[in-house]
Parts: C-alpha cells; sequence; structure tokens
C-alpha cells in the first residue's frame, strides 16, 4: 500500500487518479500509523515552502516521513514536496526543510534571464544526469509538465535530470531510496505516468 | 525550453458536449469523458472546459462529470464558464481544475482576480478577454461577446495581470469563426505588454495557421481552437509534426 501524505496543502485529487490509473492502491492519508504501515510513500505539496513546512510540523509529520525515509522506505516528493527534502528553502525569509538530500531552494527570479517568464510553467524536456530507476519508463528528452517559482540549488550529488530554462533547472533527485520530482507527474501524461510505474516498483 | 501548447476547447452545456463533434472510434461523441481522453491521449498539450450551462442543475451536472473527467485525464485542465465567485474557484478546483479561466465574473468584479490570486496562486487565475476593435481601438466584450464594456482591452488586460492573473486567453471576436488565422496584429502588442503567458485564440482554420502564430509572434505560449480539432480537420498529432518541422518546440 501506497501513502500520499495529507497535510492540508494542496489538491490531492489527480495524484490520487493517476495511481488509480496504473493500477497501484494508494490512500491519501494524514494518519501517522497508515504512513508508518505503507510500504511507500508520496510527499505532495503546492503553495508556499514555510506554510508547508509549518504544517508538516504541526502535525508530526515531519519527523515520520524523516524517519521513514531513513528507515529505507522509497519516498517520492512531489512539487513543493521535492523542494520540501532539502535542507532549507530562501522562500520568502528562511525556512528549514526536511534535509533528506544536500541542497537549498532558491527563487529562480535573478538566477535565469530576464526576459524568461517566472513561474516556469507548461511543458519541458527532461535531460538525465545521471541513471535511476525512476526513468525506467521513459527516455531522455521526454517532456514534464513544471509550475514553479524556486528551484534547488546545489544539490549535484543527487541530481539526476534536469531541464533547460535560461540554465538547466532541477528536474529530479535521488538519494538512496528518497526521489524528487520539481514537476507533476501527475500532469505529465503517459510519461508522468510511466514515472509513477518505475516508482511504485521500488522495495 | 518550455514547448508550445496546442490546446483544444470544449464547449459543455447541460453535460454535453455542444458543436456537433465528429470522431472515428469514438461512441459517444458529445460525452465531456470521451472526448477528454481522446484529445489527452492523442497529444493535447492541455484542456479546456468551458461551462455555457445557464441552469443551475446544469451547473451541477457540469461539476459531477468534471470531478470524471479530471479523474480520467493526467494532462493540465482549465475550467471556465459562469466564474463569478470565490467558490466558484473553490467549486471546479475540487472537481480536479489545475486552472480556472475567468471573463465576465471579472468585468462584473475585478477584485475577484485579486482575492482568486491571493488564495490559489497567481498560476491558477486565467484572464479570458473576448475582444473586438470599435473604432480604431481594442475593446473587451461581455456576455460571450454580445456586449461592448468600453473597456479598452490591452490597459484592461494589464490591470488583470497586475491583479495576479497568472494567464491571458485572448479571443478575437473579429477572427473567431473566419478560419483566416489568428489576430496576429491584436495578438502582438497584448504579448508585449504582460510577462505571463499568452494564449491565442480565435481565428485557426488550418495546422498552417498555428505555424505562422508561432512564427510571427515568438513570445505567444499556446495556440486554442475548438471546431478544427472537434471536426477533425486538423489531427493535434499531423499538426505537432508539422510544428517541429518548421523548428517550432513542442511536445511530441
Amino acid at each position: 500500500m501506497l501513502a500520499i501524505i495529507d497535510y492540508g496543502v494542496g489538491n490531492l485529487f489527480s495524484l490520487a487518479s493517476s495511481f488509480k490509473a496504473i493500477g497501484e492502491q494508494a490512500i491519501v492519508t494524514g494518519d501517522i500509523e497508515v504512513i508508518r504501515k505503507a510500504d511507500k510513500l508520496i510527499l505532495p505539496g503546492v503553495g508556499a515552502f514555510g506554510d508547508a513546512a509549518e504544517k508538516l510540523r504541526q502535525k508530526g509529520l515531519d519527523e515520520t516521513v524523516k524517519n521513514e525515509a531513513l528507515s529505507g522506505k522509497p519516498l517520492l516528493g512531489i512539487c513543493l514536496g521535492m523542494q520540501l527534502l532539502f535542507e532549507k528553502s530562501y522562500e520568502y525569509g528562511e525556512h528549514a526543510g526536511l534535509g533528506l538530500i544536500k541542497g537549498e531552494v532558491v527563487p529562480m527570479e535573478g538566477a535565469i534571464p530576464q526576459n524568461l517568464k517566472i513561474p516556469h510553467i507548461g511543458w519541458n524536456a527532461l535531460k538525465f544526469t545521471k541513471s535511476s530507476p525512476l526513468f525506467k519508463y521513459i527516455k531522455e528528452k521526454d517532456c514534464v509538465y513544471f509550475v514553479h517559482s524556486f528551484y534547488a540549488e546545489n544539490c549535484n550529488d543527487a541530481l539526476i535530470a534536469v531541464s533547460e530554462y535560461g540554465k538547466p533547472i532541477t528536474a529530479a533527485v535521488q538519494k538512496d531510496n528518497v526521489y524528487g520530482c520539481q514537476f507533476h507527474p501527475e500532469k505529465s501524461g503517459a510519461v508522468g505516468l510511466n514515472i509513477l510505474k518505475a516508482f511504485c516498483e521500488m522495495e | 525550453m518550455i514547448t508550445k501548447r496546442i490546446i483544444p476547447c470544449l464547449d459543455v452545456k447541460d453535460g454535453r458536449v455542444v458543436k456537433g463533434v465528429n470522431f472515428k472510434g469514438l461512441n459517444d461523441v458529445s460525452s465531456p469523458v470521451e472526448l477528454g481522453k481522446y484529445y489527452s491521449e492523442c497529444g493535447a498539450d492541455e484542456l479546456v472546459f468551458y461551462d455555457i450551462t445557464a441552469s443551475s442543475d446544469g451547473r451541477r451536472l457540469f461539476t459531477d462529470i468534471l470531478r470524471e473527467v479530471a479523474s480520467n485525464i493526467f494532462i493540465p485542465l482549465t475550467v471556465g464558464g459562469g466564474i463569478n465567485t470565490v467558490d466558484d474557484f473553490d467549486r471546479v478546483l475540487k472537481c480536479g481544475a489545475d486552472k480556472v479561466s475567468v471573463n465576465s465574473g471579472a468585468i462584473k468584479n475585478p477584485e475577484l482576480i485579486t482575492e482568486a490570486a491571493k488564495k490559489y496562486g497567481n498560476q491558477c487565475v486565467v484572464i479570458s478577454a473576448d475582444i473586438k476593435r470599435v473604432n480604431g481601438e481594442f475593446r473587451v466584450f461581455a456576455k460571450g461577446g454580445r456586449e461592448d464594456t468600453g473597456i479598452e482591452a490591452i490597459g484592461w488586460i494589464k490591470r488583470c495581470v497586475q491583479n495576479g492573473a497568472g494567464e491571458v486567453v485572448v479571443n478575437s471576436i473579429d477572427t473567431d469563426g473566419v478560419k483566416g488565422g489568428f489576430d496576429l496584429e491584436m495578438l502582438k502588442p497584448i504579448c508585449e505588454a504582460v510577462n505571463v503567458p499568452v494564449i491565442a485564440s480565435g481565428g485557426a482554420g488550418c495546422a498552417e495557421d498555428f505555424v505562422k502564430l508561432f512564427r510571427e509572434i515568438p513570445d505567444i505560449d499556446a495556440g486554442l481552437a475548438a471546431s478544427i480539432f472537434h471536426f477533425g480537420e486538423v489531427k493535434i498529432s499531423d499538426l505537432k509534426e508539422l510544428l517541429n518541422k518548421n523548428n517550432i518546440t513542442v511536445r511530441i
């Protein structure tokens, strides 16, 4: 059983539907016991980093997610959920993340050429920087759907894919059993579903 | 780089897609769920569902159907039609919409954009404007293009973006239905005026019209059309191949 962690941030309808589409049993839950019993975890998230990190802490889910990930359980962070995996974020102030992956989250503003629109919204091609089991069913140059204004930096050790937007932008990361996608696999058509499928096959 | 988007738009009335759609291999050509799946699988980059229902019963039905559409497609979904309050945003977002498009609702109450953007983020709020030339200026029209509001269009769109709209749909009433190509003369100044994605709508008659659009206005982000896709005059896969051949970056 796969658990989609519900901590009151964003709508999890599409994410739950996409696991259903690939025939995977997924439960949307904020219950610590259920999360402990699940064999895989999804950490979703939209909105502001500080607010999301705080909500995760208030519900005591930050420690749970961290402990489960450190015990070797496959974890996939999506969009803001991926950003939360890092040590810290500079989105409107400075906020601590879960620290499961080395690196930090910084604004795109000032980091990319001025003529490019922010947020980075739309379909962009993936460029693999390292091989990863997450990409088992997809290929280089496949397009995925992004919506974000901040991105992860200084995370080269864990970097597995980038997308070009004025500069290479962190698209996906992996450290052992901890995975993250800046893009939305649940909105990325067949390519996205194939990424989720590969994640579901991890042990 | 971000790819240029191709977006089919489906008008839904009382739970059914209107405009006599005709596709091979589809059992029910007016089912929003079937059509949504079809487009999603044949390469559309996003779908727009527009609710043209007038009754509240029809609106409830639309919401039920929307939920079913959203659970069956895995590309971004924009919903418009009858969006007048933040509660309307809430209603369609809970059903799985990713973006909400406002038109007359923002003309009646410009605060709507500010409030919705604050609550759901700019990326969620799309301003859709029906625009027509009147006495040498671009004017915003309301009520499905029937009523001249007297508002100058470029200034209006700029204000909407300042208030928090994260995307703009420009529907030219002058070229809509003519099938002679997009309204490049109208789109150019709007693209220059804002720094959020702009979607061209109204006038596409053939695949070459999209090539011309993206060539002549490199800053335009997407092309939206209804009938040429619905009637099978242009297949999305063929259109994307043509764009690709013309060095326009698309998702294939």
